[in-house]
């Protein structure tokens, strides 16, 4: 098998999704802020009365959680962009038909899903650290990288949910990636609690799924403190990306292309 | 391009699904500017064999070359240069009308400025010039078809792949789509259809193959297949319960080709009234017309074309 074709028209795709958002948002913008509003201001004041963080300089809980909730909804935008929304636009409008009519293959259009995808967990990221900022989180400059981040986090994000995607015979299948899949991560990934509080055990399995690596970049970046373990963090959410892109590509050349 | 070369052309084209064969060894060729009908009933091999001339379906087996390039090698090229209508509609139900051809012509590279053209041409070559803001949701099921179509003259192919371009329609959004489809042919396009109506395929197509159980079982033009196969005129017996046996016998002596569907007895060949005398059938139960493609169906399968 060679490797799948990907070629610029991927970016077709893209503008595609961008021009459909475009046009609705207004019903799309609002989620956006209002969302991390309510978990940052419930959880960081209404948890953080209870929790005193010595390890990071004393800053408050909301100082810790924010860049963490930025990492997940990193995961939220581009999973439900690439399950929900990619379902339907393959099965029920029957969208991805019409798209490789054209000149534009199937491994076009599924790189402009999931690029399109990582842009909307880029727009979240953005749209809680404004949030954050309001509530007083002030993030170091170093922060700035975060937005390169959590594009590429959508990518993985959105290349795992694409790769069960075109697996899933029909659009119920999802509640259990999200029970399976999704929850774990948003619970074990280290988003609301160091992972060195969980058992042996547990933390070591949790240090393995591909929010907690996601989570230690972002957070090291807000708080503007680096160490060489990140390096090893960035090199996971690379070959995870890339592992599931490339099998997403595949797996739904051979659901689609019969 | 020399008008009259193929401008599809098939070799021992081969399609299975797993141990399903849907195209089995059929061999075809389309000329430029030309209107070429796959007719048949539903399952019977047309969208498998129009889906590998679009480049969507991989080939199991034999060649087939599109625009003089084979679809196993650089399908993009060969995309650019055909449109298709598909059977089930899949206009982009988050764009608008408009929308939907200035977003599709992207697929294509054309360059803004073409795209806004050519939207503005397809609209009115359609008749949907004031539909341009339309959400896809409110639209008819005709005018829907007709989106389909211009959406699929967008980047001005040579070839047009139609599969079953009017089934549902009403009469009359059907002869809209039809006159389009002949404004079309006469621009030099060529069109490649797939229909089960048979009055579609007559009154559009230059040459036609009829296709069954995967193979082709007759091609020509439809008027020399209705003479060859039918004859000029059918003469049909609707039959009362009992006679069929008396009947039956009758028929074979006086070597008269029949086909039954149901409670219905075609017979061709011509011999109009007076066959129906000497068979002695009441004349309220009998119908004297001329023969069609369908009734050439018929014939050479035993059966009917709608189940």
């Amino acid at each position: 098998m060679s490797f799948p074709r990907v070629s610029r028209r991927s970016f077709r795709v893209w503008q595609r999704n961008r021009d459909v958002f475009l046009s609705l948002w207004k019903a799309e913008l609002v989620p956006y802020a209002i969302e991390p509003l309510i978990i940052l201001s419930a959880l960081g004041f209404g948890l953080g009365f209870f929790i005193e963080i010595d390890e990071l300089g004393g800053g408050s809980y909301l100082d810790f959680l924010t860049p963490g909730i930025i990492a997940a909804y990193t995961m939220f935008s581009a999973t439900f962009e690439c399950t929900y929304g990619s379902y339907v636009r393959m099965e029920l409008q029957r969208t991805y038909e019409a798209i490789i009519a054209t000149p534009v293959n199937i491994e076009d259009v599924i790189t402009g899903e999931i690029l399109w995808a990582a842009t909307r967990s880029l727009m979240t990221a953005i749209a809680i650290g404004l949030v954050g900022m309001a509530l007083g989180v002030v993030p170091s400059p170093l922060a700035l990288l975060v937005l390169p981040m959590a594009f590429l986090m959508g990518i993985m994000f959105g290349s795992i949910a694409m790769l069960f995607t075109s697996l899933a015979p029909s659009i119920s299948t999802f509640n259990y990636f999200f029970t399976l899949v999704v929850t774990p991560l948003y619970f074990f990934g280290g988003v609301f609690f160091p992972l060195k509080g969980l058992p042996d055990t547990l933390a070591r399995v949790a240090s393995f799924v591909p929010m907690s690596p996601a989570v230690n970049i972002v957070r090291a970046l807000y708080g503007g403190q680096l160490h060489p373990g990140l390096v090893w963090d960035l090199l996971y959410i690379l070959a995870i990306a890339l592992t599931f892109f490339t099998l997403s590509l595949v797996s739904m050349r051979r659901r689609l292309i019969k | 391009m020399d008008r009259k070369s193929p401008v599809v052309e098939a070799r021992n084209l081969v399609k299975r699904y797993g141990d399903f064969l849907a195209v089995d060894n059929i061999d075809f060729s389309v000329d430029q500017g030309e209107c070429f009908g796959f007719l048949g009933p539903n399952g019977a091999g047309k969208t498998s064999t129009l889906r590998m001339i679009g480049c969507v379906s991989p080939l199991s087996g034999g060649e087939l070359l599109v625009g003089g390039m084979s679809v196993t090698g650089d399908v993009r090229a060969i995309k650019a240069m055909l449109g298709v209508v598909p059977q089930t509609e899949n206009l982009d139900p988050d764009l608008t009308v408009w929308q939907n051809l200035m977003v599709y012509a992207r697929y294509f590279d054309t360059p803004r400025k073409l795209a806004l053209e050519r939207a503005e041409e397809a609209l009115e070559f359609m008749q949907l010039q004031d539909r341009k803001g339309s959400p896809i949701g409110i639209l008819s099921d005709g005018m829907k078809r007709r989106l389909l179509i211009a959406r699929a003259l967008i980047n001005q192919p040579r070839v047009v792949i139609l599969d079953e371009p009017t089934t549902g329609l009403d009469p009359q959004a059907r002869h809209l789509v039809w006159q389009k489809l002949d404004n079309l042919r006469s621009q030099g396009t060529s069109l490649l259809l797939s229909t089960h109506y048979m009055e579609e395929a007559t009154r559009l197509c230059d040459r036609v193959v009829i296709i069954f159980r995967g193979k082709i079982i007759a091609r020509g033009r439809p008027g020399d297949l209705v003479a060859r196969y039918a004859g000029e005129e059918v003469l049909e017996l609707r039959l009362g319960p009992g006679e069929k046996p008396g009947l039956a016998a009758k028929i074979k002596d006086l070597g008269v080709a029949s086909v039954e569907v149901g409670d219905t007895l075609y017979l061709f060949g011509g011999g109009g009234e007076a066959l129906r005398g000497r068979l002695g059938v009441d004349a309220a139960r009998a119908v004297l017309r001329p023969s069609t493609l369908e009734d050439v169906f018929l014939l050479l399968t035993g059966r009917g074309l709608e189940e």
